[in-house]
């Protein structure tokens, strides 16, 4: 039985697309980081801490958010829940956000709560602390989203039954933009919807389905 | 002392990015970790470089931390002890 995927969440351009239907968005003038933000509140979830991370784990917490609230918590088993992502540039970004903060021996302040950030397993483990998920996590760098590699990694996982459920995708972010696909996909017994299996065919079609 | 202490919760909001949060929200006798602000290990880190980076001090012992930042008057109380800028 191949695992099937019960929603995505599609993240650019200024929209948040769930199951491909746009759910949110504000015009291309807004700043791409105070987007995230909005979104965030738009979600109507109460959680501080969201405003300390840096871009790109909110970005990532935000995808999560928007997906879980779909998926519904209570429908899931944390503990076996796995977390896999990948980007291309790691966290570039806020590496040279500490590196400025660095770069002055006469204004030498490194900061903590941005030096915590320089890595993407960070992004990952904000979202298992607030959903609780205990699986198997993972944190690949590749040149572009590839479903191969995600549809292989993730059916092994749940082949050897290291997980009953995955929220997984692409999470990638630079200076002139960000985009995050994210998907949720598990494997229940009374599975009835065979529509959105975790193929790499799906998986291309479900990427690409806002991109009209 | 009373220009300091709402200059100081300006720079923590900004510092820590205490969203949603204004001024006018914060006690100054009021505790920044536990059940006041709800502080952070790293926010405590980040109150450090707060100090060294605005105020020029630089705290010589880690054991002082919890008393200097206990809130925001124990933290104006000790920049006006010991500032240099």
């Amino acid at each position: 039985m191949t695992p099937q995927i019960t929603a995505f969440c599609h993240i650019k351009k200024n929209q948040v697309f769930l199951n491909g239907k746009r759910i949110f968005s504000t015009g291309p003038e807004v700043d791409m980081r105070e987007f995230v933000k909005a979104a965030f509140r738009n979600t109507g979830t109460k959680y501080p801490k969201f405003f300390k991370m840096d871009d790109y784990s909110k970005l990532g917490f935000l995808a999560a958010e928007v997906l879980m609230k779909e998926v519904g918590e209570s429908t899931i088993e944390a503990k076996s829940t796995g977390i896999v992502f990948s980007n291309r540039h790691s966290t570039l970004t806020t590496d040279q956000l500490f590196q400025d903060s660095i770069q002055s021996d006469d204004a030498f302040f490194p900061s903590p709560s941005v030096f915590v950030y320089t890595l993407p397993n960070i992004m990952a483990g904000e979202i298992a602390i607030r959903h609780h998920f205990t699986g198997e996590n993972a944190f690949f760098v590749s040149s572009a989203f590839d479903p191969d590699w995600h549809t292989f990694y993730i059916n092994q996982l749940f082949e050897s039954k290291k997980i009953s459920a995955c929220l997984s995708g692409w999470v990638e972010m630079d200076d002139q933009s960000l985009e995050a696909f994210v998907y949720f996909v598990e494997k229940r017994k009374n599975q009835q919807n065979e529509s959105m299996q975790h193929t790499v065919e799906e998986l291309n079609n479900l990427y690409k389905i806002n991109d009209k | 002392m009373e220009a300091l202490i709402e200059k100081l919760k300006e720079q923590i909001i900004k510092q820590l990015n205490l969203e949603d949060i204004t001024p006018a929200d914060i006690n100054e006798e009021d505790s920044l970790f536990g059940e006041g602000l709800g502080l952070d290990s790293i926010d405590a880190l980040e109150l450090i470089v707060l100090l060294e980076k605005e105020y020029g001090i630089r705290i010589e012992n880690p054991k002082d931390g919890q008393k200097i930042f206990f809130s925001i008057k124990t933290m104006a109380e000790f920049i006006q002890e010991h500032q240099k800028k």
